[in-house]
């Protein structure tokens, strides 16, 4: 499968690699949408189980955008992975499975992760207001938006 | 329509737009129960996190607790011994059915039918009483540590879980009959909410959602965990994919997991329970997804371990929330009385869905 990727994407594919026996392949981030085109219609992985980040704050491009993707035809699953750096736009992938939609809207609320092309991009758990990204590795655990807070809930801290 | 609303399982807000008294568009508002489980485990140990996870889906607490165990055992490349597993798969089977319980009073009560909620609850009681017996709690439970499980099964255990399956065969005969051929119950659930295959799986939603759909898909049959291989049991799928069918898969699921039950007590193996895991677990680094067929669909948890006490980051690919996704297009079209079916049958627990 991955001799496929390479020969189709070339040097799109990042890294190909397996971890605990689970296939992933790092892809560049702008051909993010497109290679996760052909991987539904070719390769058949039909369903998006889900779509996180992770933050690596000290690596040149901070984030891993990651998608795990389960294929009913094969029974298998892939994950494919994407970096993007503080501010760089990620394409989105709601236009091949609706479910990325609120899933990216997820990733945006806790990372600040801006997906270009989707449809409603705005926080989904948190506030619309808040200011900061609380799954960011520099995101206090006690951190809280103060101002907020006060202004909503009349109370100093809501820890 | 919420947040407080009795219909809505918890706090979720539904903002529908309306032409009269259908619905033309729908938005749903969530966030309410947030509490960030997420940042929680990465500043906690990997045995504190979990009795974190069972406040999400806090009405099938087992479930989520073995599909964190088994997650953090694959990411350290152990795995739980034979006996563990099967009392794994017996408690997580009757709560599954517990699970499915607290659906279908609450949905009947929604739609109108005030009676099967006092008999779901009585035979969700007598789960819940196994539960206690055996771990100390009901609700969360903290049944299961990482690498198997800290109690042994208590004297009676295989005992009470005969008795609650041999009982349970005939209760589920009693719900029927005050359901499934009843003109009101068809009246409410068939033709309402339909899904389709193609937007089941476009929109990434699982267990009896999906399966009612029409795809006879499980994580038991597909990728078996647990003790799941060692036993017989049956698939159930639906054709329209609306109220009516997923009310059916249900039910036919309560009797698969019952069956399951029967099987495994069995022949529960002998043995130690808990795998040479040590008091401080350091995985090593690298990632993992580990997916369990939760009462309410695919619950994954997607582990990344720098090698340190902590994880680095643990992410619960939740599947209320991924399935409430799909309300939208299952609620245009009908009618204001229809949503309230329509957020029953998606069966979603909003600590789940917040986090």
């Amino acid at each position: 499968m991955v001799a496929r990727y390479r020969a189709k994407f070339g040097a799109a594919i990042v890294e190909a690699m397996e971890d605990r026996k689970q296939a992933i392949i790092t892809v560049e981030r702008v051909r993010l949408a497109e290679i996760a085109l052909y991987t539904r219609d070719e390769e058949k992985f039909d369903m998006l189980s889900d779509l996180t980040a992770v933050d690596w704050p000290k690596r040149e491009k901070r984030f891993d955008v990651v998608l795990n993707l389960y294929s009913f035809e094969k029974n298998g699953r892939l994950r494919l992975k994407a970096h993007a750096g503080d501010g760089e736009q990620v394409p989105s992938t709601v236009g091949v499975w609706l479910a990325a939609d609120w899933l990216e809207r997820e990733v945006f609320d806790m990372f600040g992760i801006v997906f270009s092309g989707h449809p409603n991009l705005k926080r989904i758990l948190l506030p619309d207001e808040w200011q900061g990204y609380p799954l960011r590795k520099d995101y206090d655990i006690l951190q809280q938006d103060t101002a907020w807070v006060r202004e909503n809930l009349g109370i100093e801290s809501g820890q | 329509m919420g947040p407080q609303h009795p219909s809505t399982h918890g706090v979720l807000r539904v903002v529908l737009k309306l032409d009269g008294e259908r619905v033309i568009g729908s938005e749903c508002v969530i966030g309410y129960l947030h509490r960030g489980v997420e940042k929680i485990a990465e500043n906690r140990t990997y045995q504190q996190f979990a009795p974190y996870v069972d406040r999400m889906d806090y009405v099938a607490a087992v479930s989520n607790g073995l599909g964190y165990c088994e997650a953090i055992e694959k990411l350290m490349l152990v795995e739980a011994p034979p006996r563990a597993r099967v009392i794994r798969t017996i408690l997580t089977e009757l709560q599954r059915i517990a699970s499915h319980l607290l659906w279908l009073g609450t949905h009947a009560l929604d739609i109108g039918a005030l009676t099967p909620l006092f008999y779901c609850f009585r035979e969700r009681e007598e789960i819940l009483k196994i539960l206690e017996k055996y771990c100390g709690a009901r609700l969360t439970t903290h049944a299961f540590r990482i690498g198997g499980l800290q109690y042994e099964a208590y004297d009676t255990f295989e005992k009470d879980v005969e008795r609650f399956c041999k009982d349970f065969e005939s209760r589920i005969v009693e719900y029927e009959t005050l359901l499934t051929n009843n003109r009101i119950w068809i009246g409410r659930t068939k033709g309402i909410g339909i899904l389709t295959k193609e937007d089941a799986i476009a929109f990434g939603v699982t267990g009896p959602v999906l399966r009612a759909s029409g795809v006879k898909w499980d994580i038991r049959k597909a990728a078996p965990y647990a003790a799941y291989d060692q036993y017989k049991f049956e698939i159930p799928v639906g054709t329209t994919g609306d109220t009516y069918d997923r009310y059916l898969v249900r039910m036919e699921e309560m009797r698969q997991s019952r069956l399951i039950c029967l099987q495994a007590i069995e022949n529960i193996p002998a043995g130690p329970i808990l795998a040479k895991v040590g008091k401080v677990l350091k995985p090593p680094p690298g990632e993992v997804y580990h997916a369990i067929e939760g009462p309410k669909g695919e619950l994954g948890y997607y582990v990344v371990s720098d090698g340190s006490v902590q994880p680095y980051r643990v992410r619960i690919r939740p599947p209320s929330f991924i399935n409430l996704q799909a309300f939208d297009r299952m609620v245009r079209g009908h009618l204001v009385a229809d949503v309230v079916a329509i957020i029953g049958t998606i069966d979603i627990v909003l600590g789940e869905v917040d986090r």
